[in-house]
């Protein structure tokens, strides 16, 4: 990166890309080589930058100045007043919500203040494209030393002693998982990249595998030295069209350094890749069922044990990973284990990636340490909930996890607090939801997702949650009693004791959660069939309010279910009983007397 | 079962996608992501002629087919819109723009208008959760769409 002077960074990550980054970048380089500047100033796409809310991002190194929002119509004022006439353009830099001050070095953004980049060091900072710029970061050198310098044992040893824990969400140590599948004894063995990313809602491995793909090769290469194998798969969702074309890109020019292939590095030690694709099933996220998946088969779990770790992939020992996991592993080898295990908690080391969406301000990618509070997360990093609303809960762990709420605002984020909240970290999907949301239809939500994504495997899954979903459409259309309250209880518990995997283990647990937190809401949903958020249409009252109605008539002529009488100019009722809820009389009142209660 | 002829040189092509894998039957999803490439969908004929040529039963086949989202028996609209209903386009309004891509287009989630011009659909998640709620149409992806923002975007296709 050096012989230039100066270096547009454009983000070119999904969220970016769907706003026309990829059109700015082309602008951008055009007028750059236009003015006759291409020699001094290079014009990249990297990685995401973590703050979708306001892409398209530009960087512009070295004076880390961060514009965001940048339109293609920007490029040539990028060009003329910034990169030529050294002024930085005011109106596209970051504004404070605070102070309204504009930021221009990103270093003192809120944002990225609390955050600590480990996974995600070179998104954002590299061309992911291009092998030499992740070497210029110290990429591969994790490798090298491992082959060079260290026993298959040692690394393995330095792995435990880091503290890793897998970070698709179980968080199991990964060095012990290489050490079991290293002792496996068997001719073939496999290493697998789980990026089979299902949580709606999460998209950290995305952006990984989008910002910084050889990180990924680099490691699943050194897992492949340790536990003795030579031939790795990633298993990628078809749906990241992205990210499968740069790691394709990547896994080529890896192949071409000698860093891939039947000599790596000429130590005589041969590793490859493949990918698989996977072809949208949530339940592939489960290791096992991921396996079937790349056999060619449906993608249902099997009991566990075996492990993987000892029969897996056609019966030989595989060792599978995560993303986002993988991603530690070389930094984890360059800096030292005491390094790692210096950052984080107790018995969670490192940092974590979550992926920030719903109803706040700063929708996007972070990385904290372990340990950090929720309340740093969602306000000082997040900035607050969207539009001044209230914080009512956040939902961590996708389908399988469950709901925080203000009471656990203060406790630090780690493995064992959130099991202990009633939820899991999950593979990192963060939703903060604010007032307006119905905790009821949240659950109702996510049983609709478990039950779309049941395998059918096993009866407590398929039934079961089938089950739920019903009770909880009945809550939600106001005919629920207290004992369909007990039933749901009840059934959770049987669900999560007898389900075959993770999913069906895990699938009630935004039933419970909800239930234990929000139990205020479920007992209006019963007895008052009240929906305090105004979400379950079904329990909405629309009513004229007597004051403001001038007899317009407005709202009868268009009620098309006949709901509502009153004489020409006099007030309007609406009977309650026939009324479908529409909201067409809201819709054509002038005179606010509509309103919903 | 098969009521659909298939063109002589998309066989062909098909049957070539298959050796192109070895007709290894591990590679059957592998396969069944070039087939849905070639015909848009994958009709029973086309199972019938995978599960000859990967030497299993048509039985599995199906099941795989049906199995996964990504893959579809009928046959999308030239232009499918697909919405994304992970959650945090949930919480975001994602339900009240399917809903008025139903009310514009008349059909629901799962069909294709008469015409064939748009197909609907929901998907979970394109991991683009900052411009959520978000909708596809082809390749080409929408942020932020509001319910009165629909008309516009199918207005751009409907010519």
């Amino acid at each position: 990166m050096s012989k230039y002077k100066m270096h547009v960074l454009v983000c070119g990550g999904t969220g970016c890309h769907a706003s026309e980054s990829d059109q700015l970048l082309e602008d951008l380089k055009t007028i750059v080589t236009e003015k006759g500047l291409d020699s001094e100033v290079q014009v990249i796409a990297t990685g995401c930058f973590g703050f979708c809310e306001k892409g398209p991002i530009v960087k512009i190194m070295p004076d880390n100045t961060f514009y965001t929002q940048v339109t293609p119509a920007d490029a040539r004022e990028i060009v003329d007043e910034h990169l030529i006439k050294g002024r930085k353009i005011n109106r596209l830099l970051y504004v404070d919500p605070e102070n309204q001050e504009h930021i221009a070095d990103s270093k003192h953004m809120g944002f990225y203040k609390k955050q600590l980049r480990i996974a995600l060091r070179n998104c954002g900072f590299i061309d992911p494209e291009n092998i030499d710029e992740y070497i210029s970061r110290d990429g591969y050198e994790a490798l090298a030393k491992c082959l060079t310098e260290m026993t298959p044992q040692q690394v393995i040893e330095e792995m435990k002693k880091s503290g890793l824990r897998g970070r698709g969400g179980g968080g199991f140590s990964t060095g012990l998982k290489w050490e079991i599948t290293s002792k496996s004894v068997s001719d073939v063995k496999y290493v697998v990249c789980n990026a089979d990313e299902g949580d709606p809602g999460a998209f950290m491995d995305r952006s990984i595998l989008e910002g910084d793909p050889h990180s990924v090769i680099e490691a699943m290469a050194i897992c492949g030295y340790c536990i003795g194998s030579s031939i790795g798969l990633v298993y990628i969702r078809a749906e990241y069209p992205l990210a499968i074309d740069r790691l394709k890109t990547a896994i080529a020019q890896a192949r071409e350094y000698g860093l891939l292939g039947n000599n790596v590095l000429d130590t005589g030690f041969a590793f490859d890749l493949e990918l698989r694709y996977g072809a949208g099933a949530f339940v592939c996220g489960e290791e096992t069922a991921l396996i079937h998946s790349m056999e060619g088969l449906r993608g249902e779990p099997t009991v566990k044990p075996p492990f993987p770790s000892v029969s897996g992939y056609y019966g030989k020992p595989t060792n599978v990973n995560n993303v986002e996991t993988f991603a530690n592993v070389p930094v984890i080898i360059n800096k030292g284990a005491d390094w790692f295990a210096s950052i984080g908690s107790e018995n969670s080391k490192g940092t974590k990636v979550f992926a920030l969406a719903g109803k706040i301000n700063n929708v996007g990618l972070i990385e904290v340490p372990m340990g950090t509070t929720l309340r740093e997360v969602i306000y000082e990093i997040g900035g607050g909930i969207k539009d001044g609303k209230k914080f009512k809960a956040v939902q961590t762990g996708g389908p399988s996890g469950g709901c925080l709420t203000e009471k656990h605002l203060d406790s630090p984020i780690d493995y064992d607090n959130l099991i202990a909240a009633g939820s899991m970290m999950g593979s990192g999907g963060m939703i903060v939801m604010d007032e307006d949301d119905c905790m009821v239809s949240i659950a109702k939500f996510y049983l609709d997702f478990t039950v779309e994504e049941s395998c059918g495997k096993c009866a407590p899954c398929r039934i079961g949650n089938k089950r739920l979903y019903e009770i909880l459409d009945k809550l939600t259309q106001g005919k629920g009693t207290r004992e369909d309250i007990d039933s749901l209880r009840n059934l959770s518990h049987v669900i999560k004791d007898t389900a075959l995997c993770g999913l069906g283990q895990t699938s009630p647990n935004p039933v419970l959660s909800t239930i234990e937190n929000f139990w205020d809401e479920y007992i209006e949903h019963v007895d008052e069939k009240k929906c305090r958020s105004g979400q379950c249409k079904a329990l909405l009252q629309y009513i004229i309010e007597p004051e403001n109605c001038v007899g317009c008539t407005a709202c009868a002529r268009n009620c098309p279910v006949n709901a509502i009488y009153g004489e020409r100019k006099g007030v309007h009722v609406i009977d309650q009983v026939t009324c479908i809820k529409c909201g067409a009389c809201l819709e054509k009142c002038k005179f606010n007397a509509v309103f919903i209660k | 079962m098969a009521t659909i002829k298939l063109s002589a040189n998309k066989l062909d092509e098909l049957k070539a996608v298959c050796k192109s894998f070895n007709n290894e039957k591990g590679e059957l999803i592998n396969v069944l992501h070039k087939a849905q490439g070639i015909f848009g969908y994958l009709p029973a004929e086309v199972q019938e002629v995978i599960a000859k040529e990967l030497n299993i039963s048509v039985a599995h086949v199906y099941g795989v087919v049906t199995f996964y989202s990504f893959f579809t028996m009928l046959p999308k609209g030239e232009h499918p819109v697909s919405i994304c209903l992970g959650t945090a386009c949930y919480v975001r309004g994602a339900e009240k723009v399917i809903d008025e891509f139903k009310r514009l287009l008349h059909v629901n989630v799962g069909e294709t208008t008469p015409d064939g011009k748009f197909s609907l659909a929901c998907l979970r998640c394109v991991g683009a959760c900052g411009l959520a709620p978000v909708v596809l149409v082809g390749d080409k992806v929408y942020g932020r769409v509001s319910p009165e923002g629909v008309k516009d975007i199918v207005a751009e296709y409907a010519k």
